[in-house]
């Protein structure tokens, strides 16, 4: 009985606090990704030869996000009847998001116009029970670009 | 040291090919970080110290394949890519790797 309560009152505090924090993010993702559209991502490899008097300069961003316990729960009812596992597909996106905003973030503070050759990794942090995916952890990595002006 | 993701550096030649370079590093999360990852895994939301832990290592993977790279004699690394894998459970490695180059 004492364990059921116990649930319940998790599940109710995951579902509470989880929503309110995603919902906070997603408005700090938002805000933030429009200030720095000018500077924008490109995933080619080969610059255009109009850029070459440059500099370049590594930059990257990283963010470990975590799951709710009540996402974790609603995840595990639907790897029973399949389908698409949109309570992962959230927490995926704002990590995403995140990681290219702090790699932006980073640019900016270069004097970046562009950052070039954008790569993505991600990984599980934490497994849980029954190797169910804890916090994920996405790095986005790529090359500032600051052009110079033509002397 | 030039590092960079693209295959190339603008306005530089390639005058020497040294090779693949590469660092890695295994680190742990210490007790207390689990602790109050377990409670976010109630909460959701961003794990600020496992950000902070995983960007320190991934400097300590740069810098050690940026010593490789000087040990050769090199002046940049070209292409670097970034991989993680978790060993066991608590501990990741984080492994960079790239290409050695003296450039002109």
């Amino acid at each position: 009985m004492f364990d059921l309560i116990l649930f319940l009152i998790l599940l109710a505090l995951g579902f509470g606090f989880g929503q309110y924090l995603e919902n906070q993010h997603y408005k700090s993702i938002i805000r933030r990704e429009s200030s720095l559209k000018r500077i924008p991502a490109i995933a080619t490899k080969h610059l255009p030869p109009e850029f070459t008097p440059c500099s370049t300069q590594m930059v990257c961003g990283n963010v470990v996000i975590s799951i709710d316990f009540f996402k974790k729960f609603v995840a595990g009812m639907r790897s029973i009847v399949g389908g698409r596992v949109s309570s992962y597909e959230s927490l995926i996106d704002r990590a995403r998001r995140e990681a290219i905003l702090r790699m932006k973030e980073q640019a900016a503070t270069l004097d970046a116009n562009y950052v070039f050759n954008v790569k993505m990794e991600t990984s599980s942090i934490s497994k849980g029970r029954r190797n169910s995916i804890g916090s994920v952890e996405v790095l986005a990595y790529g090359t500032a670009i600051s052009k110079k002006q033509a002397l | 040291m030039i590092l960079t993701t693209l295959e190339t550096v603008p306005g530089k030649t390639i005058t020497q090919h040294l090779g693949l370079v590469q660092g890695s590093t295994v680190r742990a999360k210490h007790a207390g970080r689990d602790l109050m990852a377990g409670l976010k895994n109630i909460f959701g939301g961003e794990l600020k110290g496992y950000t902070e832990l995983l960007h320190e290592s991934r400097e300590e993977a740069i810098n050690r394949m940026t010593e490789q790279a000087q040990s050769i004699g090199a002046n940049a690394i070209l292409n670097i890519r970034f991989s993680t894998s978790s060993i066991t459970q608590g501990a990741s490695e984080l492994f960079t790797y790239g290409t050695a180059v003296k450039l002109d």
